[in-house]
């Protein structure tokens, strides 16, 4: 395949919105059946060339389809999502569909279960279209991690979609679902939707249930949902909102209207901008592109000030600590036993656990695991795990003084727009550093949106973060509005 | 906190991981993490003496409170033929493995 940026098509379209789709459907003036046709027609011609979808659940989402079709003709109330097309991140299980975490390790398996997010969507009347594809088991910043070869970014076929949930933002971006789930444990929601140039959420953690999530690193994984606008993501994430009783860091806070917080007006915000996100390794273009979006905000009426944030240059030693340890526990579970693939060929036990695990995952989920087991080892764990651990309170406590002050705080969500495919895959610490900027709000737990702001002079999406403290996404969802308008 | 990573100690790691790294798979990870190690030992830098280590968020004030454990009481789970079908190898009733022990 041609992976020159000259060759590159832009497969990028824009959806209607959910309130143009609901009031459609509710009148039948768009069948959800229809709807849901269209959309695996477009992914037919689209997907060989974006590699987005790993699998499809067309039996299940025709089903769904009927069922919105029925209550609409009879004019029962129907769900906020009713007949409503979303893609799910392939980490997220479905009953009965091919679940592979990106992984050739799950080969095979079918989930006898679904995860509550993906419950939640369809109760709510959305349509499930398949499974989508990601970097192996999250882990990665470029979608090139993933076994089944990496996604396309829709804007420019030559570059990468950003990861791990490249798949998802790049679904939105050329219109192969309305909406996405995804999954954002240091950056995999908010830089993926960035490179993209759509709306990536970071729930607060434990805002959104991980049950029937492939773990990566338990305290530091997020459910969230991706969409073409602010408006809609906020929609979305009222819908998988809430406590679950199977997941046990599952918050009870009530779940606000966020579509209705992002409706109410910015003036009188108070907007933190911390200097520690804008110093060196910054694109010049992705700067001048957030710089302008700000500016925005101050024409809207919001206050404006700088705040600091010292430890930030400390966090992507601390995630690559607290991600690997927990990765390597985690991961130990994939042992051939109970699901997935086994090796054929082992003589006993102990062989058939290494065969399996050394045939089943790929270098970068090696290189983490190892890194993990080596930072928990006799001898290194004060050193390694523990002094992250001990980092990451230092590193919270400093956002919540922050938000003593401000409302939101805005940065740029990454520190430079889509790369090429292959040009950051030989050297894993410059990978990490794509996440430079989002893996603090990970570490701290805090909410955030990210939103296009702006582009590059060669046309590519640049993204800002708006982060806001825990349980306060309606704000951080008002202020990206302001920003999205801003673009018009 | 910036010992150097040896081919030994990945071979180690990698035994208590169960892995099994070919020697050119063993290289470049002795390569790559002493990258990373190197790369995360700036954090000696900070003191970080009295800190309690932050291991869940829900200790933070305003984050939402701690873990909520259901009683412990028996509740239904999935179904047992539905879980053993996606076993590599059963009896229906028991996960299969190779032998454990040598007679």
């Amino acid at each position: 395949m041609p992976s020159d940026a000259n060759t590159a098509e832009n497969y990028v379209e824009t959806p209607k919105t959910l309130t143009e789709l609901h009031a459609e459907i509710a009148a039948g003036r768009t069948k959800a059946a229809d709807l849901a046709a269209s959309y695996y027609d477009r992914i037919a011609a689209v997907n060989p060339r974006l590699n987005v979808y790993l699998g499809l659940s067309k039996e299940r989402a025709m089903e769904q389809a009927a069922r919105v079709d029925a209550a609409a003709a009879k004019g029962d109330p129907l769900g906020s999502l009713a007949g409503v097309p979303v893609g799910i991140k392939d980490v997220l299980v479905m009953k009965g569909a091919p679940a592979t975490a990106g992984s050739k390790i799950l080969e095979g398996y079918r989930p006898p279960y679904d995860a509550t997010p993906v419950s939640k969507l369809e109760a709510a009347g959305a349509v499930l279209l398949g499974k989508i594809n990601c970097d192996e088991f999250a882990m990665g910043s470029s979608n090139e991690n993933s076994a089944y070869g990496p996604v396309r970014n829709p804007v420019d076929t030559g570059r990468v979609p950003g990861g791990s949930s490249g798949g998802s933002a790049a679904a939105v971006a050329a219109n192969m679902a309305v909406a996405t789930l995804g999954t954002d444990t240091g950056g995999s929601i908010r830089q993926p939707a960035s490179f993209c140039g759509v709306v990536g959420v970071l729930p607060t953690y434990g805002r959104v249930s991980r049950y029937g999530l492939i773990a990566f690193a338990s305290s530091l994984d997020r459910v969230g949902p991706f969409a073409a606008n602010v408006r809609d993501a906020a929609t979305l994430l009222g819908v998988i909102a809430g406590y679950d009783p199977k997941d046990a860091t599952s918050s009870p806070a009530p779940v606000p209207d966020y579509a209705a917080e992002s409706d109410r007006p910015v003036e009188g915000l108070r907007i933190g901008v911390p200097a520690e996100y804008f110093g060196e390794g910054l694109d010049p273009e992705v700067r001048a592109a957030i710089e302008k979006g700000i500016e925005s905000l101050k024409a809207a009426g919001c206050a404006v000030k700088t705040v600091s944030l010292p430890t930030t240059k400390y966090a992507i030693p601390t995630y690559y600590l607290v991600a690997t340890a927990e990765a390597s526990a985690n991961l130990a579970r994939f042992d051939g036993v109970r699901y997935g693939y086994r090796s054929p060929s082992s003589a006993n036990l102990a062989d058939m656990y290494r065969h399996s695990r050394d045939e089943g995952f790929g270098a970068e989920v090696k290189r983490r695991i190892l890194l993990g087991t080596y930072a928990l080892s006799a001898g290194y764990y004060d050193a390694y795990y523990l002094k992250a651990q001990q980092v990451r309170r230092l590193l919270a406590e400093e956002f919540l003084r922050a938000f003593a002050e401000v409302d939101t705080i805005v940065t740029p969500t990454a520190p430079m727009p889509a790369f090429k495919l292959g040009e950051k895959t030989g050297d894993p610490l410059a990978m990490y550093l794509a996440d430079i900027y989002t893996v603090t709000a990970s570490l701290a737990g805090i909410c955030g949106v990210t939103v296009p702001c702006g582009k590059t002079n060669a046309g590519l999406p640049v993204g800002m973060q708006v982060l806001a403290a825990h349980l306060n996404e309606g704000t951080a969802f008002r202020v990206a509005r302001a920003v999205e308008a801003a673009q018009r | 906190m910036s010992a150097k990573v040896t081919v030994d100690d990945v071979q180690r790691v990698a035994e208590l991981a169960n892995l099994e790294l070919t020697p050119d798979e063993s290289g470049h990870m002795v390569h790559d993490l002493n990258a990373i190690l190197d790369y995360v030992a700036q954090l000696s830098e900070l003191h970080t003496g009295g800190v309690k280590p932050l291991a869940q968020i829900g200790e933070l004030k305003g984050a939402g409170g701690v873990s909520l454990l259901r009683p412990d009481v028996k509740e239904p789970s999935l179904d047992r033929a539905a879980v053993m079908a996606q076993a590599p190898e059963t009896d229906q009733v028991f996960f299969k493995v190779p032998k454990v022990i040598e007679r």
